[in-house]
């Protein structure tokens, strides 16, 4: 079954007299389970038609279908609710709450649950996601004393700590070295396995690689969308060597 | 929802913003207390002046030398010598309402004890005079009729004496002396505090004005004649009958002036009481302007931080807040802050108002209608700023509110 539907959709910004079109008819079907990487320069209109899928913002004209429903009829508070449950967003600029630890910024969307959670549960499986990015021994923090990678995860635990069905990342390794990058998606694969619908949008071809689909945006259109064969985080860790093993091995073998 | 997560997220926001938090309540705080202060020294102050003229003694008329416009209470005056001990006497012996008539005359001057010099009033009156005033005394008596005939070197002495020259001891008995005049202490007033002009009544010495005119002053004429009416309802034929004997007395052709002035103790007051409204309207006014400046300062520092409140609003909703649930949120924020610097700002007024009150020795008042009007204000401008931005983020799409720089 197909759970994000587009039909059509173009997205125009307004700026006083300027108007930017940064989506020009985008028509696009994902199914429950894929793993989708979203590829395309910078300005090709990734982020707009990620925005649009999240609900957070609304094409200018064309239709979207979540879970066979238009999204168009939807009230503000269904929105509200499928912003929580549905739908799970890594913004590519993190947007942490400022001077408020990890994990009271993962707790966020728990507080605002339709079915009410008790403050222990909400602060377990608050650390249960912060655990899953691997920052257990952050949870204190505060965003001003988290590298830019910290960040991410956080708001990488933000967006899956209500369990959602679709998983919507703005370059979420965008900012994390290619380790830590593989840990991550090593993280969404096993999620993917366990039936989360994941969007990923990435400019570097190696990590949309381990990908099912790619899909290639240039100036607000499709340009391309293909099956891929998906490689394995896991295995590429498998064979991970640090740096600074490399050059001992290097150093050994002179 | 979770419903406790509303005032919990409230709080968290005030914590992450403290410096906010403190700026805004102090504002509030600011604003009401100046508000509580000044209003309740002013109304204080009102307060004093009415209990003044209260305490000034009822049914009394004046009798100033010379010709006095109304409402004119420039008391050192009495330049004209126009008021004889004769008139006085002529108008308690010839007007059925006058009771009593103390011809007055004050002199400044330095009083020895032992070694002890005080700079004070010494005033010339009648035995009646203490009647006249209502002025009590607190231990010994007043000199008699006979020691007005007599010039009798005998003195009545105010509070601030006996705390100035017999540092509280008591005085009854002693000798004090002015310019070498011994004047044996007989008796000591009771404390009556500030006069409606300032001064401190208590800083006084009452001899016979016998002895004042022929050993002290050097005048030779009263400079106030202070009468006791009857009644209330006597008060404006005596006044009348007082004209026309000290017309008839001073010779005056129907077509002369008068050459003193007749006025009523309250006619007095009334210019002192119109000053202190007008010192209350005053202080009301730099209250006012305290609120203003007040309310700006809140506004300032509520929308220097409106794009952060807009982002975090968007963030909210991004992660599924629903509007209300957000605004619920600013609402209790910004209520408790105005809550917290109402309450402060009350305690803050009230307690300046009392130390100040004590210090100037009037009642400290307190207008619940000030405080309500300064709370309500302050609190009408803090939940507006502090609410109005966030209500406009949360209408915005989620995206917009979090892109706002
Ligand atoms: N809020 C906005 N207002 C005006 N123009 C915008 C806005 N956001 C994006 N754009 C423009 O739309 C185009 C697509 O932007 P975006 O979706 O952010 O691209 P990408 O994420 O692929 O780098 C760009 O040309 C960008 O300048
Ligand atoms: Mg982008």
């Amino acid at each position: 079954m197909s759970v994000i539907e587009l039909k059509n959709i173009t997205r125009i910004y307004k700026t006083g007299s300027v108007s930017v079109d940064a989506l020009k008819g985008i028509d696009l079907t994902i199914q429950e389970g894929e793993f989708v990487a979203i590829m395309g320069s910078s300005g090709s209109g990734k982020s707009t038609l990620m925005n649009i899928i999240g609900c957070l913002d609304r094409p200018t004209s064309g239709n979207y279908f979540l879970n066979g429903e238009d999204v168009a009829t939807f009230t503000k508070d269904k929105l509200a609710r499928l912003r929580n449950q549905t739908l799970g967003f890594v913004f590519q600029a993190f947007h942490l709450l400022p001077r408020t630890t990890a994990l009271e910024n993962v707790e966020l969307p728990l507080l605002y649950r339709e079915e009410e959670l008790s403050w222990k549960e909400i602060h377990k499986r608050a650390r249960e996601a912060l655990d899953i990015v691997g920052l257990s021994d952050r949870v204190e923090h505060t965003p001003n004393e988290l590298s830019g990678g910290q960040k991410q995860r956080v708001a990488v635990a933000r967006a899956l700590v209500t369990r959602p069905d679709v998983l919507l990342a703005d370059e979420p390794t965008g900012n994390l070295d290619s380790r830590t990058s593989l840990d991550l998606i090593d993280m969404l694969q096993r999620l993917n396995r366990e039936g989360l619908t994941i969007l990923m949008v990435t400019h570097e071809p190696e990590i949309a690689n381990f990908a099912e689909r790619i899909i290639t945006l240039r100036d607000g259109l499709i340009i391309k969308d293909r099956q891929s064969v998906q490689m394995q985080a896991s295995e590429a860790l498998k064979n991970w060597k640090d740096v600074d093993e490399i050059e001992y091995e290097n150093s050994v073998s002179l | 929802m979770k419903w406790s997560a509303v005032p919990y997220s409230a709080i968290r926001a005030m914590r992450r913003n403290t410096m906010r938090t403190i700026l805004t309540t102090l504002g509030i705080i600011i604003g009401v207390a100046a508000v509580i202060t000044m209003v309740g020294l002013g109304q204080g102050a009102s307060a004093e002046v009415e209990e003044q003229v209260n305490r000034l003694g009822q049914n009394v008329v004046l009798v100033f030398p010379g010709e006095r416009s109304l409402g004119g209470v420039s008391i050192g005056g009495g330049s004209a010598n126009t008021l004889t001990v004769e008139d006085a006497r002529a108008l308690q012996e010839e007007i059925p309402e006058v009771i009593a008539a103390s011809p007055e005359v004050r002199s400044q001057r330095v009083v020895v004890y032992g070694n002890q010099n005080w700079h004070t009033r010494i005033y010339g009156q009648s035995a009646d005079y203490l009647q006249i005033r209502q002025w009590p005394i607190e231990s010994g008596e007043m000199f008699t009729d006979e020691d007005v005939e007599r010039a009798s070197l005998v003195a009545v002495v105010g509070q601030t004496i006996v705390e100035e020259l017999f540092e509280g001891a008591d005085p009854i008995g002693e000798t004090i002396r002015v310019r070498g005049l011994p004047l044996t202490i007989i008796g000591v007033l009771e404390r009556k505090g500030m006069s409606l002009m300032g001064s401190v009544q208590d800083d006084i010495v009452i001899v016979p004005y016998t002895t004042a005119f022929q050993r002290i002053s050097g005048r030779s004429h009263a400079m106030v004649i202070n009468i006791q009416v009857y009644d209330q309802q006597s008060m404006e034929i005596a006044q009348q009958k007082i004209t026309d004997l000290l017309r008839e007395r001073h010779r005056l052709a129907p077509d002369q002036e008068n050459d003193f002035t007749v006025q009523t103790q309250e006619e007095v007051a009334q210019a002192a009481t119109e000053t202190s409204r007008v010192m209350t309207w005053l202080l009301a006014s730099i209250a006012g302007i305290s609120l203003f400046v007040g309310g700006i300062g809140i506004m300032n520092v509520m929308l220097v931080s409106v794009t952060e409140r807009t982002r975090e609003v968007g963030l909210r909703l991004a992660v599924g807040a629903r509007e209300p649930d957000v605004l619920l949120q600013f609402l209790i924020e910004s209520i408790i802050l105005c809550l917290l610097g109402g309450i402060g700002g009350i305690l803050l007024g009230i307690f300046a108002t009392e130390i100040i009150a004590s210090y100037a020795g009037w009642p400290a008042l307190f207008s619940t209608e000030a405080m309500v009007i300064a709370v309500t204000v302050s609190a009408a401008v803090g939940l507006f700023f502090g609410f109005y931005p966030a209500w406009k983020a949360s209408r915005l799409d989620p995206i917009v509110a979090l892109r706002r720089e």
